[in-house]
């Protein structure tokens, strides 16, 4: 899936560069020359290369002035500078610069492979570790799927089966249900969890700066533009692109992406090579595509490209079964991270909880733990340290008794059971309190 | 791949005719094309290089291909002199990429080089070895990392040693030969 190595070699001898240009194609690099070092820079302005073995002796720019503006170009590139004449001053001089390394024409065969071999062992290393990195980070992000409901089973399910596959991806969701998590969880148990997933929210960037980001550009394609970018397809090669907020994108973004999908190559803003890059798309929306499809404000050819399995993800209000779970999962989220003790939820304020529409869905009940942990008496979450305040709460389908009494229970825990401050706030006397209190068996420690 | 064309093997210098015969015949069995062999003759004194004392491998190679007669879809020229490249300190054989030439030279192959025993069997085990592998890359192969390739790079003696003469599967594959 990795991308075979590119070497570019500069020499001004003909014979030099066509000897080595036969010797790496035969081992299957992709290999281009440059007679001297202006024509090499203006190569390396339009594409990267891995490795790139340069002469010391060059008319007009040398080999090590060279290696200092390609590092400008390129900071990962490996140089390697081969001279004719073996100078131990121009060695230091081109490894105090960064050259990878430094050899003197002609080389013994074995030298040549060992040297490109061990080259492309560090790039191949330097890959993987970056691959690795993003590893751990999507592992630990799949833990956080938390929930034991049949709702979240079934989207787990649908993970598991469509993880091994290449198709793409739509998650639908309310915002705040974990969408980006679910595509974690795809990525990270795919073949492709080697490599990264990397996620653009399509939604906070402009029209200019989405293209950018997505497809790179070249140095002065805009202003600003300083240096050339990797876009983010290209960082994507070997692993998942993730495309939040989908429905949010231009017309012309959409007919540029739906390009990119059927041929898996573009090119970078103000670039004139094509790039090629394997990558899986996963997108994720809160609206509905079919709607916008029918409306013609998303178009159908890109739909059906990107449509290929969508997962449903449940809100919050449709599997309230997992909110212990998820209450107990953000509290030792937050403890831990505030180096607090582990601290309880009070039932009355969890059976609240369970009650509440959750209109930002688990997002909205994170915010909601993490905000009463840092308000809280550090012991328990009572219900006045959650913000469910009468105009966000939920229309129920209760009886009128038991919305009384549960409004009283309400009541009488804010003011710790005083019943002559329950009943002034009930505005009720306290004989009427007492008789509710009977009526309904409340007690204090329900 | 035309039926009609020949690989043609180009001796420069003295080899026994035994010697060249059995090249033939290894080359054959992998690639399924007639082999021709025919004594070439050139001044190689003209491809000299008095500094290094070896003989210029890409400037043979294109006096080869000006030789290349339109019957031969491969042409191999066999040399026993020491070949070199620019960058190079030695080579064991050279070929264009999907080109029409190849030369090789049994110069190094020979154990006495490295101080061993003299061993003709062996010699011409390398020799048929290097043949086939830069008829491979004139065929359009790169280099393959199936161990016992022929196809695979060899940098050293040794390594020649430890590979096969035969084209993996996925090279014959490759260049759709079965």
């Amino acid at each position: 899936m990795a991308a075979k190595i590119s070497i570019l070699i500069v020499d001004d001898e003909e014979s030099v560069r066509d000897s080595l240009y036969n010797w790496f194609i035969e081992d299957g690099y992709i290999v281009e020359c440059a007679e001297n070092a202006k024509e090499a820079l203006s190569i390396l302005e339009s594409r990267n290369f891995d490795i790139i073995l340069a002469d010391l002796k060059m008319p007009g720019m040398d080999g090590l002035e060279m290696q200092r503006r390609i590092r400008s170009l390129n900071k990962d590139a490996i140089v390697i500078i081969m001279t004719a004449f073996a100078s131990v001053d121009s060695a230091v001089r081109a490894l105090k610069d960064g050259a990878y390394d430094y050899v003197t024409k002609p080389f013994d065969p074995d030298d040549l492979s060992h040297l490109i071999r061990n080259a492309t062992k560090q790039i191949t290393l330097r890959a993987e570790n970056e691959a690795l990195k993003k590893k751990v980070i999507s592992l630990e992000n799949v833990d956080d799927i938390i929930g034991n409901s049949t709702a979240m089973m079934k989207v787990l399910k649908e993970v598991e089966s469509v993880a091994q596959s290449n198709s793409s991806v739509i998650i639908i969701g309310e915002s705040g249900t974990g969408k980006e998590l679910i595509a974690r969880a795809i990525h990270s148990n795919s073949p492709r969890k080697y490599f990264p997933m990397v996620s653009v929210h399509c939604g906070a960037l402009t029209e200019s700066l989405l293209e950018s980001e997505l497809f790179g550009h070249e140095k002065g394609a805009f202003t600003g533009a300083m240096y050339n970018r990797k876009g983010r397809f290209e960082m994507a090669d070997g692993g998942t692109i993730f495309l939040d907020e989908i429905a949010t994108i231009s017309t012309k973004m959409q007919i540029e992406l739906l390009r990119v999908l059927e041929t898996k190559s573009f090119m970078r803003v103000g670039g004139n090579k094509e790039i090629s890059s394997d990558f899986r798309v996963i997108c994720a929306t809160n609206r509905d595509l079919k709607k916008m499809v029918e409306n013609g404000t998303f178009r159908e050819d890109l739909y059906y490209r990107l449509n290929v399995v969508s997962i449903t993800v449940p809100p919050l209000r449709e599997r309230i079964e997992d909110i212990p779970l998820l209450v107990d999962y953000f509290i030792k989220k937050y403890c831990t991270s505030m180096s607090r003790d582990l601290i309880t939820i009070d039932p009355a304020a969890l059976a609240r909880l369970e009650e509440f529409e959750f209109p930002g869905n688990v997002r909205e009940l994170e915010n909601m733990i993490e905000r009463a942990i840092v308000i809280g008496n550090g012991k328990e979450i009572h219900l006045k340290d959650l913000p469910l305040g009468k105009d966000t709460m939920s229309i129920s389908v209760e009886s009128l008794d038991d919305h009384e009494k549960k409004h009283i229970f309400q009541i009488l825990t804010k003011y710790n059971w005083n019943i002559s401050r329950s009943a002034k706030a009930l505005k009720v006397d306290r004989v009427t309190l007492y008789n509710k209190i009977k009526k309904y068996d409340l007690k204090q420690f329900e | 791949m035309n039926d009609s064309q020949n690989i043609t093997l180009i001796s420069f210098g003295y080899f026994e005719k035994d010697f060249l015969e059995k090249v033939a015949g290894a080359v054959k069995q992998e690639f399924p094309f007639p082999v021709n062999i025919k004594e070439g003759r050139i001044d190689l004194s003209e491809f000299y290089d008095p500094g290094r004392r070896q003989y210029d491998g890409i400037r043979l190679l294109k006096e080869l291909d000006s030789m290349h007669h339109p019957e031969s879809i491969k042409t191999l020229g066999l040399f026993n002199v020491d070949l070199f490249i620019p960058i190079l300190t030695y080579i064991f054989g050279q070929a264009y990429l999907r080109g029409r030439c190849g030369i090789v030279s049994t110069y190094r192959l020979k154990n006495e080089l490295y101080g061993m025993r003299q061993d003709e069997d062996l010699l011409h085990n390398r020799f048929r070895k290097v043949c086939i592998h830069e008829l491979g890359h004139a065929f359009g192969l790169i280099h393959c990392h199936t161990p016992t390739c022929v196809m695979k790079s060899s940098t050293y003696v040794e390594d020649i040693d430890l590979k096969s003469h035969n084209l993996c599967i996925s090279c014959r594959n490759e260049i759709g030969i079965k």
